[in-house]
């Protein structure tokens, strides 16, 4: 049993390692800009870490508390992180390659900032969630708080 | 089959087809707080003109008054109470399909929504376009009552059908257009240029969509893709729908577009 959850484990890693190895290479040239560049990432250590605990809420991975407690913590401190380095100015969509950041993250940074609380909320009830079906009531709430600042905050792909 | 039925209209089943069919997305004003009160504004740009959404809440500038009957081929038939065509904004080619009940359930729901007063916009429409009498011509070339998808099949895709080809009128985006504004039923859900603004509406047929079955679930149950991207554009308000039906409506969804024809 215990053998049988490591290998899900390491099956669901490798899968999300590839997808994650397949996002990075799309996004080599993610920006010319650094805070662009970094910006992405945040993002993308956001995806991988969701996706650890997508893959459980779906049945694709058997249920961990360690691995669950582990990415909620870490997706709250993601939610956590300063924002003032890393939007910095003339780095809206149409002003540098590869962003998508609409200008009113600029105009309005305390309801931008306002977002991430709202993730860092939802990823906090996530830390230490006991079973199964209390990590799927949680990810409602956490999916909702990407979907809420995606929608106000970022532009369209193309 | 309207009048002699003997239906009992269910007004919880009549929310449930009012949230598949989407009627608050596009009804509701535009940046709404309350999604109910369905005062309409919400604007459709097209090759044809700007369209705006109607006043559809039960009251004077909307539905009130109305019949079941009036009401049934407003939404069924796109015609309507003083015997006007509709333009095809209003999804009613894929509406054709919905049962004589659900019709009526939906009608009995929205009687108990909010009033607004709000009078509808006119469409900006120009020559010929704003001449309604052509629409019944069109509806004789883009308008059928049979399925994309036909025949009979084992469940759960005919309940997946319902939900694709009727309320949800995925088809309505999800497919390209011929020059006159008709769905290209050969090339059914493959993609269409987005016609209100750049980019493109994704290919969702298995040529080109890639997502398992869970993959698909998931994401109408979480606005979350396979790659834990969040749901965006107007696909946003679509999935916020999508996630208050049954999981055995979602998962039919699921298996329907399992099985739509390849198109790569």
């Amino acid at each position: 049993m215990k053998l049988l959850t490591k290998t899900s484990i390491s099956l669901a890693l490798s899968a999300a390692l590839i997808a994650t190895a397949g996002y990075a290479a799309s996004q080599t040239a993610s920006s010319s800009n650094a805070g662009v560049a970094a910006r992405h990432a945040q993002m993308q250590m956001v995806a991988y870490n969701i996706g650890m605990l997508g893959a459980v809420a779906k049945g694709e991975v058997e249920f961990d508390a360690e691995m669950v407690n582990s990415a909620a913590t870490n997706l709250k401190m993601l939610a956590s992180m300063d924002t003032a380095s890393l939007w910095l100015d003339g780095t809206a969509q149409g002003e540098v390659d590869g962003s998508r950041a609409k200008a009113e993250i600029w105009s309005d940074r305390a309801g931008f900032i306002g977002k991430f609380k709202q993730m860092e909320d939802a990823a906090a009830g996530l830390v230490d969630v006991a079973s199964l079906e209390d990590l799927r009531a949680g990810m409602g709430p956490l999916g909702g708080s990407c979907k809420a600042c995606h929608e106000t905050y970022r532009g369209p792909k193309n | 089959m309207l009048d002699g039925s003997d239906h009992v209209a269910d007004a919880d089943n009549g929310a449930l087809v009012f949230t598949a069919a989407g009627c608050a997305s596009c009804h509701a004003a535009p940046g709404a707080e309350d999604k109910l009160v369905l005062a309409g504004g919400y604007s459709f740009a097209s090759d044809f003109g700007t369209f705006y959404a109607p006043n559809i809440s039960p009251g004077a500038q909307g539905i009130g008054g109305w019949s079941l009957a009036e009401f049934t081929r407003a939404v069924t038939m796109g015609v309507s109470p003083q015997g006007k065509h509709y333009y095809p904004a209003f999804p009613y080619t894929s509406y054709v399909h919905m049962t004589d009940n659900d019709v009526a359930d939906l009608f009995a729901y929205m009687q108990d929504l909010p009033v607004s007063d709000t009078q509808s916009r006119p469409h900006d429409v120009g020559f010929p376009f704003n001449i309604r009498r052509g629409l019944g011509l069109w509806k004789q070339l883009n308008m059928s009552d049979a399925y994309v998808l036909g025949g009979p099949r084992p469940e759960p895709f005919e309940r997946g059908r319902y939900l694709v080809e009727a309320l949800a009128h995925c088809g309505e985006c999800h497919t390209p257009r011929d020059a006159i504004g008709g769905l290209d039923r050969a090339a059914w859900l493959s993609g269409a240029p987005n016609p209100s603004g750049k980019g493109r509406i994704p290919n969702i047929t298995p040529g080109a969509l890639d997502w398992s079955e869970a993959d698909l679930v998931y994401y109408f149950e979480s606005g979350l893709t396979p790659d834990y991207d969040s749901v965006g554009g107007s696909m946003a308000p679509v999935v916020a729908n999508l996630a208050k039906l049954p999981d055995s409506d979602r998962a039919a969804i699921a298996a329907y577009l399992k099985a739509v024809p390849a198109i790569p």
